[in-house]
């Protein structure tokens, strides 16, 4: 027994060698998530993405990751520790980390840093985001074809040009199928509450919405049109298990790929500061399935992923009219420029709420 | 109609997991006990009520593992704060700390889980009745012992010599103890009970409010409870209203904005607890008057034997 303990011990002190040992000559890549790694959602699939980065390039890179971290003042002793732990490429996802990145990506000069939808950027700190209103778009299209009512449900979180773009792209496609179509906003004023967002979701469908849409996390909104018989889609992850017979599709956030490229340019050592902003054709999100739809709205929702993805259809071409029944000025040539749509603080025509704050 | 009834019966749903974890807290801050784990017990209710109601299949077995889940954490509170002496603030923002932790570790088996929510009671006819059928005789049990929990409480602190005692260990502990009751003993059970109602209050999320678990589900609602029994001056009567009210006030601000009311969604958003704080501080103002807490709260007692 004794001897085998023995054996046991010295096997283990072995092992715990060889892994530091192998360990000094693996690239350390550290991650700083906002909410716990099983909220079904944001932090989820971020996380998803660390574990497709192992898969692809385990043996030569280990990663670490501090999960719930709360944005402020906090989050930078959490990425100083990361640093400090000998991680020489940190990803920190989500925007309140946006200057606490800054400032230790100032002192540590000699690591890299990749900051989720933000736009600071230093020689050593990139940004990535990715551009889900085209997704909103193809969302508007089914929501139009699917609401009997005429009028669509919208858990927006808070009113923020990321949000903003996701309603009007929606109202927008949505508009091309029913001129008429009618869409009623609640916000949440915040982005994680089961119970509010599922309060915000029966209030909804009381009042007549019978397609849920959320730009807020948990999977509450789709569990309450399940309830009801509504019809609902998906936001960040699949939640196609809270509502089997209601999910139309889901925008969900792929960051795997991008995560894989990043590390591997780092590996390469050919890592530079980038901003990038990608879509659909640059695989930064993906579209779930689409199901509970009869096959022409399938197929619609697919030809207009595939027009987007191919560039050929913009969501946000102009002319676009604004709330107040004047066009919007049109930047981009054909379309808005990717400033208009990162910085959107109107509604369009047919919106017939008043945006916060407006 | 149809609509006043929707609403009715989502204020009711969202004011009871508040009014429950509120009762609980009140009667261990009246026998001189602040214990502001409230919202760290309700999460690890709300971990093991999901966890015994998947493991079983029945909410019963779910709201009684929440139940034991929330006692247990209270007794930490109480070994700490009543038995070591422990500040009770600070033993408190630890064990809501504690809470928020261990509820992630003992729900991430069963995150992205379903189970079917609990039932509503269905009496043909009465049920039936339009407008109040369904608020009256077509809730979920949690909303019906809710109810019955709140009276019971009030009976126990005015109508019975074991609340008075209760009550007096809270205002003041000093007297209490030289007339020979076991202070220590009657605050203990008092936080173990606080403890059972925050649990059970968070097991009625998964259970029957939104039928999953997922990490912070209960997303402040513990912190809610815990101003409610002081806006309500320590009264189980106002307490009802307050609850009530917040859960009101809530879920008229969203259908406000499905409206289009067109007041900032920021506003609406503080609206309910403004609405609240007012109504139950001018209803304590037209009544007594004057600070109600106990005497005794949050003071430390050691025995001297």
């Amino acid at each position: 027994m004794r001897k085998s303990l023995l054996a046991l011990a010295a096997g283990l002190l072995l092992a715990g060698n060889v892994s530091a040992a192998s360990a000094a000559d693996k690239l350390k890549v550290g991650f700083i998530y906002l909410g716990p790694i099983g909220d079904l959602g944001w932090t989820y699939q971020h996380d998803l993405a660390r574990q497709a980065l192992v898969k692809e390039l385990g043996e030569k890179i280990e990663t670490t990751y501090l999960e719930n971290v709360p944005e402020g003042p906090d989050a930078e002793r959490s990425i100083e520790q990361l640093v400090r732990a000998g991680n020489k490429l940190i990803f920190t996802t989500s925007f309140g980390y946006m200057d606490p990145t800054q400032k230790v990506a100032k002192k540590y000069p000699n690591v890299h840093f990749e900051h989720a939808t933000g736009y600071k950027r230093n020689p050593n700190m990139s940004t990535y985001s990715a551009k889900w209103y085209q997704g909103r778009y193809i969302q508007g299209l089914i929501a139009a074809k699917m609401s009997k009512s005429g009028v669509l449900g919208y858990i927006g979180s808070f009113p923020i040009p990321e949000v903003v773009s996701g309603i009007n792209a929606t109202m927008l496609a949505a508009q091309t199928i029913n001129p008429n179509i009618k869409v009623k906003i609640i916000w949440a004023n915040t982005w994680f509450d089961p119970g509010k967002e599922a309060d915000a979701a029966k209030a909804l469908i009381d009042q007549g919405a019978d397609v849920i849409m959320q730009h807020t996390d948990s999977p509450a909104a789709m569990q309450i049109a399940s309830e009801r018989g509504k019809l609902a889609f998906g936001q960040d992850s699949e939640m196609i298990k809270f509502g089997p017979k209601t999910q139309l599709t889901s925008i969900l956030d792929t960051w795997g790929p991008y995560y894989i490229e990043r590390v591997k340019a780092e590996l390469a050592g050919t890592w530079k500061s980038e901003d990038t902003w990608g879509g659909l054709d640059s695989h930064m999100f993906a579209m779930a399935p689409y199901t509970n739809m009869p096959d022409d709205v399938k197929k619609m929702a697919e030809d207009a992923q595939a027009a987007i993805t191919a560039g050929k259809l913009h969501p946000f071409k102009c002319p676009i009219v604004g709330q107040d029944g004047k066009p919007v000025e049109c930047k981009g040539g054909d379309h808005l420029d990717d400033g208009q749509i990162l910085g959107m603080n109107f509604y369009v025509k047919g919106i017939d709420d008043k945006l916060p704050g407006k | 109609m149809e609509l006043v009834e929707a609403i009715i019966l989502a204020v009711l749903a969202a004011s009871t997991p508040l009014l429950i974890a509120a009762t609980g807290e009140l009667v261990a801050e009246r026998s001189g006990v602040l214990n502001l784990g409230v919202e760290g017990m309700m999460i690890v209710g709300a971990a093991c009520g999901f966890a015994g109601a998947w493991l079983t299949g029945s909410i019963l077995v779910g709201a009684l593992f929440g139940i034991i889940a929330g006692t247990l954490m209270s007794l930490v509170f109480a070994l700490m704060a009543l038995g070591l002496a422990v500040n009770q603030v600070a033993t408190g923002l630890a064990l809501t700390i504690l809470g928020i932790g261990l509820s992630g570790l003992i729900g991430a088996g069963f995150v992205g889980e379903r189970i079917t929510p609990a039932v509503h009671l269905y009496i043909p006819v009465l049920t039936d009745i339009p407008l109040i059928g369904r608020v009256l005789f077509g809730e979920d049990g949690f909303i019906y012992f809710s109810v019955a929990l709140i009276v019971g409480v009030w009976w126990f602190l005015y109508r019975t010599r074991a609340g008075l005692i209760l009550r007096a260990c809270g205002d003041n502990h000093v007297s209490a103890h030289a007339l020979g009751y076991p202070v220590l003993r009657i605050r203990t059970f008092a936080v173990m009970f606080g403890g059972a109602c925050a649990g059970l209050a968070g097991a009625y999320l998964p259970l029957a409010y939104t039928p999953f678990f997922i990490p912070g589900m209960t997303a402040g609602r513990g912190w809610i409870a815990l101003a409610l029994v002081v806006f309500s001056s320590w009264r189980p009567g106002r307490l009802v209203v307050g609850a009530y009210l917040f859960g009101a006030v809530t879920i008229l601000q969203l259908h406000a904005q499905g409206w289009g009311v067109g007041i900032p969604s920021q506003f609406m958003s503080a609206l309910p607890y403004l609405a609240t704080v007012i109504v139950l501080v001018l209803l304590s103002r037209a009544r007594t008057g004057g600070s109600t807490a106990p005497a005794a709260l949050g003071t430390v007692f050691v025995s001297d034997r």
